[in-house]
């Protein structure tokens, strides 16, 4: 059917179609509840903005449990080498997001307002940490990251966690948090009327700004000061997976003759911005669904920018740049990689047409009266 | 190789929160069947009351479910995060199989559990049965593709190494799919579930019919249950015994160590029904046997041997010292010699490569192990028998207690006096946690009973560790114990909380806590 060249591409491209769906689902989930305690002042309001993304937000959760799902599958060794290798921030990814379903689904079983107001903060961290440590996670995977394979290729880890802390790092850490609280001040317009309503357009006209502004120092940081190294030579794009049979080096900044290299893939970062600055003028004005659609175009920009960016790399090694991982030499074998494409090409529409028909079936304003009224089936 | 601290700390936080996990799987997979049944019954009749057993036994499976998502999440991050090398090595097989349990499970549960609990008033009576019936599918399911998983774990088939990319990868789908000892553990987890179930919503239900609450709802409850729960327990028993024959073929050691049988007798071996394992001594103490019992369930005959502890320890060996063959040619091939000669050497040999490095946790040359290394490492292959013995006698006799408490409920249900017979709900309420108790005993036989390897015979676990320090692991290890311990206690209250207030909590005004309130006025 396809060769191991080219199943290896269609992969790169379907993990990153995961990712961004992943980024645009997950990501008005998170935004959601980061915004639920700074725009909720009531008890009922709360609820409200809970129950926007209440029936559907597992669902969507999903996309992030078969990302990490696939990566296994398809990289193994980046799998292998990113969870361990970023011990600590993965495992605070994975408790913040311990916060959520017992948020949403125990919140509303009790009437105290102690109890309520502690899940809404613990909805709140549950939201927000992981978009910034995902935004820190992308800064480094374009910074590179310490660690080597030994001649088992077993990976070893050669930096602390406070080392992910850097400068540029930290920036696309707050890129990623004001990302998703943009994304979400524009779901939660779109599916609200009123008060609720009213201050997610002004999160969205605040917010837009502040994004875009450190988007744009991200990129620009990003094109003329980090450095990227070069492969000098590889087995080949169908050769047997084994990361330490290719030479790397180290270079200088080498981002912005990459993407010049091939200008065709400047197209990413304008639609990312183009999205985006869309996004923040129409979503401040009356417009619901086009602005959640500008910016969604726009979050699917930028990482494409990062994916098209890293080409061919998936990992670098800033310490031991050999045993960086690319998509050519980190893949899972040939056959491993062709059944997944078929259960990939079979199960992908399946999914998207069930998970149609139930926002179908949901949708609808989310009001003060239907909550008032539902007061015990909705959370 | 790695401190043995971090591999038990390692070891010891997978068994932790996979045990954990495991608190709340069986009872969604039963209570979703469970609500399927019920709604179908709604459906069928249009008689409310079955609606509200729907949507009140709903209430407590959310409370259970969020949990299950909850500790879920876990387990696929910790295969990245504490088992990097076993990601590594086995990825190209295991992967596959939990992204299939993405696509074809996960999605459907996750998607259909938001519909099921706010779809009552979009949807029509059929739309929300489907839904309903589509997220029991859709856990059923995932059930099914992380037993795979694990049934290749114990019994890795359709896979082989490849020298190159120093990986197992996978050479046939359909071996792998269709292992003997999946499909079996499939069908005899999922039961185990629905068990699960059946015993909660039993035992819950007699409660009320204890306090004289409710009597009409919880009456046709405890009728399903018991039905349901009595065909479940059948099942998982008759599956149980299948198990028994597939691990006699697969899994050896494992048998043996569950069974105490430290020497090869002749056939057909008895069977040990109680004794107490001697692990120094190697002898069972006090043991009463049941003739030709073990012979029968290992290998279905009279003729053949069930091999016992001190054989299999001495073909381990063997096994080691052919291991250490075929890594000194893997050493050969790495460093450039992919001569024919080493080739055919090391495929003759490469079956016995996992062997080879059980060394590795004695020494990093394999090549040069002595015979002292050689007999720690058999010796390793011999897991601790009492453990296992014991926990496989105690998961069977909650089987057996379970299958008598249903099968006298079934009875009682049918000749319609279950509810006058107070000493039965008693037994059913106080049965509850049997099933939990089973499952972890159940899956501790599977995984402890594999030790020392991650995938039997291939992988040891102490190869299979991400290279951290204990101070990472003391990091995760104290973080799990503070959020499960928090997340259980809520979990806890709001379950009692909710079955105390019973089916009022629909503040339908049908049932007792709304009735007696009415009454006061």
């Amino acid at each position: 059917m396809f060769d191991y060249e080219t199943i290896r591409l269609i992969w790169w491209l379907f993990i990153g179609v995961v990712a961004i769906a992943f980024a645009l689902t997950e990501g008005f989930d998170f935004g959601v509840c980061t915004l639920l305690p700074l725009l909720g002042k009531s008890d009922v309001e709360r609820r409200v903005i809970i129950n926007t993304v209440g029936a559907t937000w597992e669902g969507n959760q999903v996309w992030l449990v078969l990302l990490g799902g696939a990566i296994f599958a398809i990289w193994p060794a980046v799998y292998a080498t990113l969870f361990s290798g970023l011990y600590v921030a993965m495992l605070l990814v994975l408790f913040s997001l311990f916060f959520r379903p017992a948020g949403f689904d125990y919140r509303g079983k009790i009437e105290n307002p102690v109890w309520r107001n502690a899940w809404d903060w613990g909805l709140f961290i549950g939201g927000t940490l992981p978009p910034v440590l995902l935004g820190v996670l992308i800064g480094n995977l374009l910074l590179g990251l310490p660690f080597h394979l030994d001649q088992d290729l077993r990976a070893f880890y050669d930096g602390s966690f406070w080392d992910l802390l850097s400068p540029f790092a930290l920036l696309c850490g707050v890129v990623g948090l004001l990302a998703t609280t943009f994304h979400g001040a524009l779901f939660l317009k779109w599916r609200t009327e009123g008060v609720i309503h009213n201050r997610a357009r002004t999160a969205v006209a605040v917010l837009g700004p502040l994004l875009l502004v450190s988007l744009a120092m991200a990129m620009s940081w990003m094109l003329t000061a980090v450095d990227r190294p070069e492969i000098t030579h590889m087995a080949g794009t169908s050769a047997a997976s084994n990361p330490l049979n290719k030479t790397v080096v180290a270079a200088g900044a080498g981002w912005l003759s990459h993407f010049l290299a091939e200008p065709w893939m400047l197209l990413a970062p304008m639609l990312g911005f183009a999205g985006l600055v869309l996004a923040w003028l129409l979503g401040k004005g009356r417009s619901t669904a086009g602005a959640f659609l500008m910016s969604s175009l726009g979050i699917a920009g930028v990482l494409l920018t990062v994916g098209f960016g890293l080409f061919p790399f998936l990992l670098i090694s800033t310490t031991d740049p050999r045993s960086s991982l690319t998509l050519w030499d980190a893949s899972a074998s040939h056959a491993t990689l062709l059944l997944g494409f078929w259960i990939t090409v079979v199960f992908l529409p399946i999914v998207l047409l069930y998970t149609r028909w139930v926002y179908k079936v949901i949708w609808g304003s989310v009001t003060e009266a239907g909550v008032l009224k539902d007061s015990h089936t909705l959370y | 190789m790695f401190g043995e601290d971090v591999v038990m700390l390692s070891r010891m936080q997978f068994g932790l929160t996979a045990l954990y996990h495991f608190l709340f799987v069986p009872l969604t997979l039963g209570m979703t069947f469970i609500l399927g049944i019920m709604e179908s019954v709604y459906v069928m009749t249009g008689r409310e009351v079955y609606k509200d057993m729907t949507k009140f036994w709903g209430k407590l499976f959310g409370i259970n479910f969020a949990m299950g998502v909850t500790t879920g999440l876990t387990l696929e991050f910790q295969f990245g995060t504490n088992w990097a090398y076993y990601s590594h090595y086995v990825g190209d097989i295991f992967g596959p199989l939990l992204a299939s349990e993405g696509w074809m499970a996960f999605f459907l549960e996750s998607t259909f559990v938001g519909l099921f609990f706010f779809g009552w008033d979009k949807l029509t009576k059929v739309q929300h049965l489907v839904v309903t019936w589509l997220l029991a599918v859709g856990t059923s399911l995932s059930a099914l593709w992380i037993l795979i998983a694990n049934g290749w774990m114990q019994h890795p088939v359709g896979a082989e190494f490849n020298y190159e990319t120093l990986r197992m990868e996978m050479t046939s789908f359909a071996d792998v799919f269709f292992n003997p000892v999946a499909q079996v553990k499939f069908v005899h987890t999922v039961a185990a579930g629905y068990v699960t179930g059946s015993m909660f919503v039993l035992g819950i239900s007699s409660w009320y019919l204890l306090n004289k609450r409710d009597i009409g709802f919880a009456r046709r409850s405890f009728s399903i249950a018991s039905a349901f729960g009595l065909a479940s327990v059948l099942s998982v028993i008759v599956l149980g015994d299948e198990s028994g024959y597939t691990s006699g073929e697969t899994q050896k050691i494992k048998l043996a160590a569950i069974e105490a049988e430290w020497e090869t007798t002749p056939a057909p071996a008895s069977f040990t029904v109680f004794g107490f394992p001697d692990q120094d001594n190697e002898k069972t103490d006090f043991a009463i046997k049941v003739p030709y019992l073990l012979g029968l369930i290992a290998t279905r005959s009279v003729d053949e041997d069930v091999k016992g502890l001190k054989d299999l320890r001495n073909e381990s060996a063997e096994r080691i010292k052919r291991g250490m063959v075929a890594y000194a040619e893997l050493q050969k091939l790495r460093s450039g010699d992919s001569s024919e000669q080493t080739r055919q050497r090391f495929d003759a040999y490469k079956n016995d490569l996992g062997y080879g490095l059980l060394l590795k946790k004695y020494t990093d040359r394999v090549v040069d192990a002595d015979a002292e290394m050689i007999q720690k490492a058999a010796n390793d292959t011999i897991p601790k028998v009492a453990l296992l013995f014991w926990s496989f006698r105690i998961m069977v006799a909650c089987g057996f207690t379970m299958l008598f408490i249903f099968a006298i409920a079934f009875y009682h249900c049918a000749v319609r006096n279950a509810d006058q017979k107070p000493w039965l709900m008693r037994m059913a309420v106080w049965g509850i946690p049997l099933p939990w108790i089973a499952a972890e005993t159940g899956w501790f036989v599977a995984e402890y009973g594999r030790q020392p390897w991650t995938i039997s015979g291939i992988l040891p676990t102490h190869m299979s560790v991400s290279s951290l320090s204990s101070e990472q692991l003391w990091f995760s290890i104290g973080g799990f114990a503070l959020f499960y311990t928090v997340l259980l206690v809520i979990e806890l209250y709001l379950m009692f909380k909710y079955v105390r207030l019973g089916p009022s909590s629909l503040h339908t005004g049908r049932y007792y806590h709304e009735l007696q309130a009415g009454q006061a006025h």
